[in-house]
């Protein structure tokens, strides 16, 4: 049977989600949730997989609340989780601007941001939850940028017309991210938190139906071990790096959740991804990965190209009236501050009719000369000193003085593990939080709601639901790393180290990840088309075989081996990579960051098919190289009702 | 029942809590820490630095003449009076001056050793560098410490210099500066001093957190100032005895 | 380019090491250091050997993983990280000396990766706010002068790197935890806690084998994010008010 044949399962519902009126739905969840008794939490174990915004506020919180709690990650300290990265910043319905903003609007703009794709009731949950983070965060020191008085100030991301977005310059992941991992270090100073750093997750050990541990390599001395729990929590962020090229950290990966799918826990929507349309161009075949010009700059900067294709000039050689302020002349009312998706699409469109501009004609440009004189250098300055630094020193360019060129990349991954209301995975006892599971963006996540989405989860949701399963979980000690389940992951796993050291082929780990990266952004990147698609899903079993044949790693398993645990990761994105595609097939419809050249509206922009296509997508593992079974969850629209989205 | 097939890595488990349970008492915080002892340093550096000041001014009477050089070496013997007894005042502050002089050196010591053994291993890609001031500090001091000890059986115990006479601190001057090694010791040791003290002051105001961005040409400058006012001050009396003007 | 590399080889821990030549060919001067020694360590390995080991994650300048010494200086000639380090700023036949973070604090693991969790040990004495999740109140209960706001933030942009213990004569770590303790201490959410984390803190620096600050000024000029030298000053001045005032 071929991978293409896929069989579609039973639906599935979100059996945990409340009903009634949808403001009061996440207070009823947690009044119904069951409790555990402070004094017997210490008697629970919970395992959290990762370190990021998501993983670092579940862990010091489920700490704090008296869980014993062991934590992984990949890197030498948990401060350096890819949210470090985030740089834009974190939205939240404070409505400290008196500007119109609302839960309510917060939660509209982001079901609608999402194209129609979320569930109703998390968004809302998340949009609740979005006003504690702010506080919390600032409890915790985070330095928010501030007003001359004293307050916070915030400013505005795409796809919203109020200014919701609290930032600390261009590093808000970053100052979010050190307050929770402070407060994830208070935790392991009081030795409630076992911290494993450079400690790589490498399977999930399922006993008797519940996630009960996984099986993790030391990366330092190579010694692979299972370490057991009540319940698991994968937080292991975005599989973008699937692409080679993302703006995502280089040893970002899918391992955890892809292991935790193929041990049962079900996938959904995996080719919902997230296009960046403000990243530096590539220069040449050496790039190892792309780097992210944050969306704030779209507060400020303006996009445009030349109205001439192949014009030669130099940007500032190009008078006013030859130059096509695209997102302003086809979106007046959002202006620059599309969506992402439509704005990734729009870059893509004029370069595609030869517009484009630098090497390749990969590149819009993005201007700060109005804003420049608008505002002073200065002040510009305050508010991206940094990006534009950064920009000068990987191009060489200074964006004072010339346009910034900018590009599409893959930034994020809005697919991810299915996750129900209490963010559980189809695997009892194993949850999964932040980036790592697909809950609450829908087709297209809005700029600023990842870290509010990763926090919400960490800090807020998650902690309340883990109570409620580990109040009617088995109880401890009753599966221990000796349990044949245990024993087996382990040794699977063991297997699969020792034949990728034992090909000894003539191909390097990077060259697949290449190979697969620059394969997937032809046929599911940014337009998507079904022979393209059929020519990937036969493309990437052949690559998978080749590998199989030909990798080449060097040293051995039981030493610090970069190599190994590289090609280990690109094992798993070329599995995930044809579940990709195969749902990117199979959803015939244009929606967010997800579009079918034949799905679109007369003027070009996408179009979604409702009555066939609203549901998530959940994939379940069946066997390797397999089709899998489809499983969907209808989405039902209450208070957000779905209309075609309109920017313009 | 064994909760992992591998042990505990000891990544979160070596606290050195200062105030967790209880608080030491305030000289032992100083003098447990790397900042407490260098806060130690500091101010016995600048305890010194004072003395070497009114020292200096005191020596520079000598180009009055043998009386009133004399003179001046008889009031310090008798400072204070008629509070205090003979001598009194002057063994106060020889105390001061050697608690300070060995609190100094200890501390000196001690940090010195922790800094070695915190770089172990050299880089193979070698530079010229800044830590110019960290290396001058500590050669510097050992060619001071030296020196005091040298200076004392000089001029206070006159046990090194072959023509003194107890009593007599303006001839014994003359004498010592009348040896080529006499001047080549105490010039040496005055321009390691000048470049002790320039690093010294300022580094002592960042000790014990006077510094700021907004003081530091001041403070930069005021070290500058001291340095070369001592030194030149203090090198003025060889010089002297060496052309003459001073016999 | 065509440049000559020596680096760091050493195989684990309680190995010897030694530094190892390598040329390497075809270097564009768009690359950034790191993509450099990606396209050895490619090589290395189609020739089967063991490539070189290094830390790195973002790329981007903010993760603080990225660790070497080039040329004698931490995260190379420029100020900023190795990864935003490009190779325009070496020439065609240069010879690089490539090594590790150098610290007691901070044994080799492999090649040029190191151990930095010392610095880890550093955060979690002391380089927090108590404030346990749901306990906070309304952001703005407290209004915070901007330019308190500002001083916290510019000594929060540390990423944590080492490049400050690298780049000092004593391996110390002064300017990292002083840039800490200056970001927490000026804030009122800090003010709770302002004693007993500078002393916890520089506790910590010490039992981990950290030497003491000379005002030597390598750290600061090292930083790849600008911690200024005048965050330690500061650091001493809490530390003495806090050994001076803290109730016992
Ligand atoms: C350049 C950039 C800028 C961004 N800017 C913004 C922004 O301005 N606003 C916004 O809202 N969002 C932004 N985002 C998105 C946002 O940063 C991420 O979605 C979010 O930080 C993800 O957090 P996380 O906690 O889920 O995962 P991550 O932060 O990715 O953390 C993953 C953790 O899991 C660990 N891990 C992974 N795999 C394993 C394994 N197998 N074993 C052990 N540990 C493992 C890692 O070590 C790490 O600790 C940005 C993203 C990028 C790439
Ligand atoms: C006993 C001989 C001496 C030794 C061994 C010695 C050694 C040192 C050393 C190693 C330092 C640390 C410098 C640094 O920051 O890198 C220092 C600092 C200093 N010394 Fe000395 N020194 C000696 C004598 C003196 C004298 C005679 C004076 C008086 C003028 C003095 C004044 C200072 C001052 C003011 C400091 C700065 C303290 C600080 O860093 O906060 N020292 N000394
Ligand atoms: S790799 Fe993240 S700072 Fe260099």
């Amino acid at each position: 049977m071929s991978y293409l044949d896929y069989g579609t399962g039973s639906r599935i519902a979100d059996s945990k989600a409340p009903q009634g009126p949808i403001a009061e739905r996440w207070d009823r969840r947690r009044f119904t949730a069951k409790l555990v008794n402070p004094a017997n939490r210490r008697k629970h174990t919970v395992i959290v997989v990762g370190t990021g915004l998501a993983g670092a506020s579940a862990g010091a919180t489920l700490a704090e609340q008296g869980y014993r709690v062991l934590q992984f990650c990949y890197q030498d300290s948990p401060r350096r989780a890819h949210s470090i990265a985030a740089q834009g910043g974190i939205n939240a319905a404070k409505n400290y601007r008196n500007d119109g903003d609302s839960v309510h609007r917060l939660f509209y703009d982001t079901v609608k941001g999402g194209d129609f794709r979320a569930r109703e009731s998390n968004v809302h949950r998340l949009a609740e939850i979005s006003v504690q983070i702010i506080d919390q965060c600032v409890a915790q020191g985070v330095p928010f940028a501030r007003e001359y008085g004293g307050l916070l100030d915030t400013r505005s991301f795409g796809g919203v017309q109020v200014s919701r977005t609290f930032y600390a310059r261009g590093q808000t992941g970053q100052q979010l991210l050190l307050g929770a991992y402070q407060a994830l270090s208070r935790q392991i100073a009081a030795g409630t938190v076992e911290m494993h750093p450079r400690t790589e997750m490498l399977d999930l050990v399922v006993v008797d139906g519940r996630a009960r541990g996984i099986v993790a390599r030391d990366l330092v001395s190579g010694e692979i071990g299972t370490y057991m729990a009540d319940a698991v929590v994968l937080a292991s962020g975005g599989y973008g790096n699937v692409f080679y090229l993302s703006t995502n950290a280089m040893n970002s990966n899918a391992t955890a959740v892809w292991r935790a799918h193929r041990r049962g826990a079900y996938f959904a929507n995996p080719c919902f991804t997230q296009i960046h349309p403000t990243c530096i161009p590539r220069t040449g075949t050496h790039q190892s990965k792309l780097t992210l010009m944050s969306e704030s700059l779209r507060n400020d900067g303006r996009i445009w190209v030349p109205k001439k294709a192949g014009d030669p000039r130099a940007a500032v050689d190009i008078p006013e009236d030859e130059r096509d302020y695209y997102l302003e002349r086809i979106y007046p009312s959002f202006g620059n501050l599309v969506p992402r998706d439509i704005a990734s699409r729009a870059a893509k469109n004029v370069c595609d009719e030869g517009r484009g501009v630098g090497p390749g004609g990969q590149g819009v440009y993005l201007d700060f000369a109005d804003a420049i004189a608008r505002l002073g250098r200065d002040k510009v300055a305050e508010q991206y000193g940094n990006l534009f630094e950064m920009y000068e020193r990987i191009t060489a360019e200074n964006p004072y003085e010339v346009p910034m060129r900018i590009y599409p990349a893959v930034h994020y991954t809005m697919g991810g593990l299915w996750v129900d209301y209490d963010l559980q995975t189809t695997v009892p006892g194993l949850f999964a939080i932040g980036e790592a599971n697909f809950s609450d963006h829908g087709a297209n996540r809005l700029g600023a709601s990842a870290l509010m989405q990763g926090l919400a989860d960490g800090y807020f949701v998650l902690p309340a639901t883990v109570n409620d399963y580990l109040a009617g979980a088995p109880a401890v000690g009753d599966a221990d790393a000796s349990h044949p389940a245990a024993v087996a992951a382990l040794d699977e796993t063991r297997e699969r180290l020792a034949r990728l050291l034992a090909v000894q082929g003539d191909r390097t780990p990077d060259s697949f990840h290449r190979e697969i990266g620059e394969l997937m952004w032809e046929y599911c990147g940014m337009a998507r088309t079904e022979v393209g698609l059929r020519k990937a899903l036969q493309r990437i079993p052949e690559i998978r075989a080749e590998f199989w044949r030909r990798i080449k790693v060097p040293g051995t398993g039981a030493e610090f081996n970069q190599a190994l645990e590289k090609a280990n990761r690109v094992v798993d994105y070329l599995e995930l990579a044809e579940l990709m595609c195969l749902d990117a097939l199979h959803r015939s419809e244009s929606c967010g960051g997800h579009f079918r050249e034949e799905s679109r509206t007369p003027e070009g922009e996408a179009e979604r098919k409702d009555d066939e296509f609203s549901y998530a997508a959940a994939w379940e593992f069946t066997a390797p190289g397999q089709a899998p079974l489809l499983h969907k969850e209808d989405l039902v629209f209450e208070y957000v009702h779905p209309t075609r989205r309109s920017y313009t | 029942m064994s909760w992992t097939s591998c042990g505990w890595p000891p990544y979160g488990r070596r606290m050195a809590l200062a105030t967790r349970d209880r608080r030491p008492p305030t000289v032992r915080t100083l003098w447990d820490s790397s900042v407490g002892k260098k806060t130690v340093m500091a101010v016995t550096g600048l305890i010194m630095l004072g003395y070497l000041v009114a020292h200096m001014a005191g020596n520079l009477k000598i180009f009055f003449g043998a009386d009133e050089f004399n003179g001046y070496a008889h009031w310090l013997r008798h400072l204070g009076a008629p509070v205090l007894h003979s001598h009194w005042a002057l063994w106060i502050v020889r105390v001061g001056l050697v608690v300070s002089v060995v609190l100094h050196g200890v501390c000196a010591f001690q940090l010195s050793r922790r800094d070695i053994k915190a770089r172990p291993v050299r880089y193979a890609h070698t530079k010229a560098r800044t830590s110019y001031a960290t290396r001058t500090m500590r050669w510097g001091g050992v060619i001071l410490a030296l020196f005091v000890v040298w200076h004392l059986l000089d001029l206070t115990t006159l046990t090194v210099n072959e023509n003194a006479q107890a009593g007599h601190p303006y001839e014994n001057v003359v004498a010592t500066f009348s040896t080529w090694y006499g001047n080549v010791v105490y010039i040496v040791a005055m321009l390691a001093l000048g470049l002790h003290i320039r690093h010294g002051f300022w580094s002592a105001a960042q000790t014990l957190g006077v510094g700021s961005a907004a003081r530091a040409r001041l403070l930069k400058g005021a070290a500058n100032l001291l340095a070369a006012g001592l030194t030149i001050g203090f090198i003025s009396v060889p010089v002297a005895v060496m052309t003459g003007v001073v016999n | 380019m065509k440049l000559t590399l020596r680096v760091w080889r050493q195989k684990n821990a309680d190995a010897p090491g030694a530094m190892a030549a390598y040329e390497v060919d075809g270097v564009s001067p768009d690359m950034s250091f790191l993509e450099m020694l990606d396209t050895l360590n490619e090589d290395l390995i189609v020739q089967g050997e063991d490539p070189v080991a290094f830390d790195h994650d973002c790329r981007e300048g903010i993760c603080g993983a990225c660790s070497l010494v080039i040329n004698g200086d931490a995260h190379g000639p420029e100020r900023t990280t190795a990864c935003q380090l490009h190779m325009r700023s070496f020439r065609d036949g240069d010879t690089i000396d490539v090594e590790p973070w150098r610290a007691a604090a901070f044994p080799v693991v492999r090649d040029l990766v190191v151990d930095r969790t010392a610095l880890d040990r550093i955060i979690q004495s002391g380089g927090y706010v108590t404030a346990p999740t749901g306990s906070a109140p309304d952001a703005h209960a407290v209004a915070v002068p901007k330019p308190d706001a500002d001083h916290a933030f510019v000594h929060a942009e540390c990423i944590g790197c080492g490049a400050c213990v690298a780049a000092c004569p004593n391996g110390s770590a002064s300017l990292f935890t002083a840039a800490k303790v200056n970001h927490l201490n000026v804030l009122p959410q800090g003010a709770p806690e302002r004693e007993s984390r500078v002393l916890d803190m520089v506790a910590q620096m010490d039992a981990e084998g950290f030497g003491g600050c000379t005002l030597a000024g390598e750290c600061a000029t090292a930083c790849p994010k600008g911690i200024p030298l005048q965050a330690i000053t500061t650091m001493n001045k809490e530390w003495l008010r806090a050994a001076r005032t803290s109730k016992r």
